[in-house]
């Protein structure tokens, strides 16, 4: 990562305009060239430095659901309880913590009534109980990370 | 605010990101075969429903540094909540803020406020910052680091 990427990281957390040709108008204001940018951006995506580049969805405002929900997992089943989850398209994320409560995930669905399946499925298939945090009320979602 | 076929199919489209063509909105029509001028029309409409969030980068924290990436959760008083979850949300520094439900006995945190750090002094920094400003309200906390993405693919929907 150089300062070429640098910079495109931080001005791409902000949103890009909807034109014809976006990456044209971003590439002027960063002095480089389109074809430059987008094979930048081609390798940031590759290499994993950028987990998405593209229309960011609230999925409650899709009409679907999103929630947070946690698992306590023996040590010895970690990676096997992770492989269940993590093959479960509507698993958005999840992430191993240092806490009793050891992987936190989000499960997100198109309808809302969806979520109980998953959980339950996932209860099933695990056989551990998922303690489940949908949110109550958003405070605020956001924030630039820089570069 | 409902979602029509059109935006489902432009939703799909994009799943895997906005497309790394010189015309990607093209890309995207010619995909659903429709024009550009609706896709675009049509994002402009999610993005002012607030279907659309953003369309921006969403960077690895790990790999730009963000080592300590901490959720930190708080036991906060049920009649004050919304008011210390509203004035955490504004901290320069938190990503997320939330009100969530507790799970008692075990899990008595009902705030959860995300904070990034390249170093384990900036996020007890925050965290301090954080318990100040909750002051006597804070009735217990504890702060849970992610060790690992075992998973990150954003929003799928069909």
């Amino acid at each position: 990562m150089d300062e070429v990427d640098k910079k495109i990281i931080n001005h791409l957390q902000n949103g890009i305009p909807v034109c014809e040709s976006p990456y044209q108008a971003i590439s002027e204001e960063l002095g480089l060239t389109e074809t430059v940018l987008i094979e930048r951006l081609k390798l940031l995506l590759e290499k994993g430095i950028l987990s998405r580049f593209g229309p960011l969805y609230h999925a409650e405002k899709m009409g679907g659901a999103l929630t947070l929900a946690a698992v306590k997992v023996p040590q010895e089943r970690f990676e096997q309880v992770a492989d269940i989850i993590n093959l479960m398209p509507e698993v958005a994320h999840n992430y191993a913590r240092n806490h009793e409560l050891n992987m936190w995930f989000v499960i997100a669905t198109d309808q809302s009534n969806k979520i109980t399946k998953v959980i339950q499925d996932i209860e099933q298939k695990t056989g551990l109980s998922v303690y489940n945090m949908p949110k109550i009320k958003e405070y605020f979602v956001g924030l630039k990370l820089e570069a | 605010m409902e979602i029509d076929e059109i935006d489902r199919q432009i939703i799909a489209a994009t799943q895997t990101g906005l497309p790394l063509t010189l015309k990607p909105y093209q890309t995207i029509a010619d995909s659903i075969g429709i024009s550009d001028e609706v896709v675009m029309q049509k994002i402009v409409v999610m993005q002012e429903q607030g279907i659309i969030r953003r369309i921006a980068a969403v960077p690895n924290h790990y790999r730009l540094g963000y080592k300590y990436n901490g959720m930190t959760v708080w036991n906060i008083e049920d009649k004050h909540i919304n008011e210390m979850g509203e004035c955490i949300g504004q901290l320069n520094f938190v990503s997320h803020c939330y009100h969530r439900p507790r799970h008692l006995p075990e899990w008595p945190y009902n705030l959860f406020a995300m904070i990034h750090s390249k170093t384990e002094e900036g996020v007890k920094r925050q965290q301090q910052i954080i318990a100040d400003l909750l002051g006597q309200y804070n009735l217990g906390q504890d702060v849970l680091y992610s060790t690992r993405i075992l998973k990150k693919t954003g929003l799928r929907i069909r």
